[in-house]
């Protein structure tokens, strides 16, 4: 279906949005209906495109949150202070309002159930959003694949969809989430107080032997280590799918 | 009308220069990296790179014999088709010209292939000509494994995944055959100044 899904001429269609969804203070999900959607698949993403009155453009690009829901997208947006297009999107937007955006793109950061697992994704920061996407795909459907979040913030309260995540953690569909968070921890925090390293990744990560399919997604320093420490467990280079934010964003 | 998006007024950048930023990009500070996988580390004494395809004689050449090979230095803009551009870059490799003087062929179009089995397409007339090189240096220094290095194919006019990291030789086809990120939802040619990002565009 993402094959099919990116077939197709990419046309930009007006969205209107539903919803802002704070989710940390700097963190807010839009859940946009947008006409005639084609479909996507978890891990895809879509461009937005702001024109200001004179004209005046600006794009970037977007990872999808949601599982595919018909006509409704969800995007998930970090405010970056010096960005251009972020503090539109989480200050300035609010329901009602239209949005110009055409997606889904990429056929190669994706997961559907058919892809199978078992699925180990390592997410750091906003990384989550794309994995965050195959766990709701995950969590709706009894597909049987064992899935592992292993997912790093900054703090308690930079965690997005942590209450979602523990929700559906708690469904006994497969799904593991175990966190780690490298700067400040809330008293009597049982998860990870470190920045990821090759001991947390050894206990966290499935055994190379189940050849296992890992999606990384986070900043580039970040998926740099991670997908190193992979290779060193034994993981196949070809089933280590990585996608990063460069220092620079929108 | 055209749509305009309610209180949007964008923060057009002091000091870009007009005409050297396509459209739809912006520019960058840093030097954001994409790849799809994990970056592949090799040995210099492994690395070679070769001329293959539709050839009479297949071409190689060691990393020492690489180095050996007259280069250049050259100074581009750049455009990756995630938005970013990033003016006045500084490379050092061998130009394409070179590595192909010589080689009888009738191919029209070419395959970079890559450590890591990243392949991607491009016609052979956009890399020759002055227009593509194997670069080994960025901004002075050997450049980075994660920027692609030890050598990363250098193809600045078009959208930058065409310049493909890692890169370790040329296939030279007869047929345009769609790389990796072709076959994923990208354009088969990618003309920033076209807008040339997707299927279609």
């Amino acid at each position: 279906m993402a094959r099919a899904a990116v077939l197709g001429r990419l046309t930009w269609r007006l969205a209107e949005v539903r919803e802002v969804l704070p989710e940390t203070p700097r963190v807010s999900s839009l859940e946009l209906q947008v006409p005639d959607w084609p479909g996507h698949a978890a891990g895809q993403h879509l461009d937005v495109r702001l024109t200001a009155a004179d004209g005046y453009q600006a794009q970037r690009s977007y990872s999808i949150a949601s599982a595919p829901d018909g006509e409704t997208v969800t995007i998930t947006v970090e405010r970056l202070e010096d960005g251009e297009v972020s503090p539109y999107l989480v200050g300035e937007l609010r329901a009602g309002d239209q949005l110009e955006l055409r997606g889904p793109i990429g056929g190669y950061f994706v997961w559907e159930v058919a892809t199978g697992g078992p699925l180990l994704l390592v997410a750091g920061g906003s990384g989550v959003v794309p994995l965050m996407a195959m766990t709701r795909v995950l969590a709706a459907a009894p597909s049987g694949v064992k899935a592992r979040l292993l997912y790093s913030s900054r703090s308690f309260e930079d965690v997005i969809f942590r209450e979602e995540l523990d929700r559906l953690a708690g469904l006994g569909k497969g799904l593991h989430v175990f966190h780690t968070l490298t700067r400040s921890q809330p008293a009597a925090w049982k998860g990870y107080a470190r920045r990821l390293d090759r001991e947390m990744m050894r206990e966290v990560a499935w055994p190379a032997d189940q050849r296992p399919l890992a999606y990384i997604c986070g900043p580039t320093a970040f998926v740099e280590s991670a997908a190193g420490l992979l290779v060193e467990l034994g993981y196949e280079a070809a089933r280590i799918k990585t996608e990063r934010f460069g220092p620079t964003g929108g | 009308m055209a749509f305009i998006s309610r209180g949007f007024k964008g923060r057009r950048r002091e000091g870009a220069p007009s005409g050297r930023i396509p459209p739809g990009q912006y520019l960058a500070d840093g030097f954001p990296v994409l790849s799809a996988g994990p970056t592949p580390r090799t040995k210099l004494s492994d690395w070679t790179f070769s001329i293959v395809g539709e050839v009479d004689t297949p071409k190689r050449w060691t990393w020492e014999e690489f180095k050996q090979l007259p280069s250049q230095e050259v100074t581009v803009d750049i455009h990756c088709v995630t938005k970013w551009s990033k003016l006045d870059t500084l490379w050092r490799g061998v130009a394409i010209d070179t590595l192909l003087e010589g080689v009888e062929s009738a191919a029209e179009y070419a395959a970079a292939f890559s450590d890591g089995g990243y392949t991607t397409n491009v016609p052979l007339e956009d890399l020759t000509g002055g227009k593509g090189w194997i670069a080994y240096e960025y901004d002075g220094q050997p450049l980075a494994p994660e920027h692609g290095g030890p050598a990363r194919l250098l193809v600045p006019h078009l959208y930058f995944w065409k310049s493909a990291k890692w890169v370790r030789g040329l296939s030279l086809e007869l047929e345009d055959k769609p790389g990796f990120w072709e076959s994923n939802g990208y354009h088969l040619y990618g003309d920033p100044w076209r807008e040339q990002r997707y299927w279609g565009d």
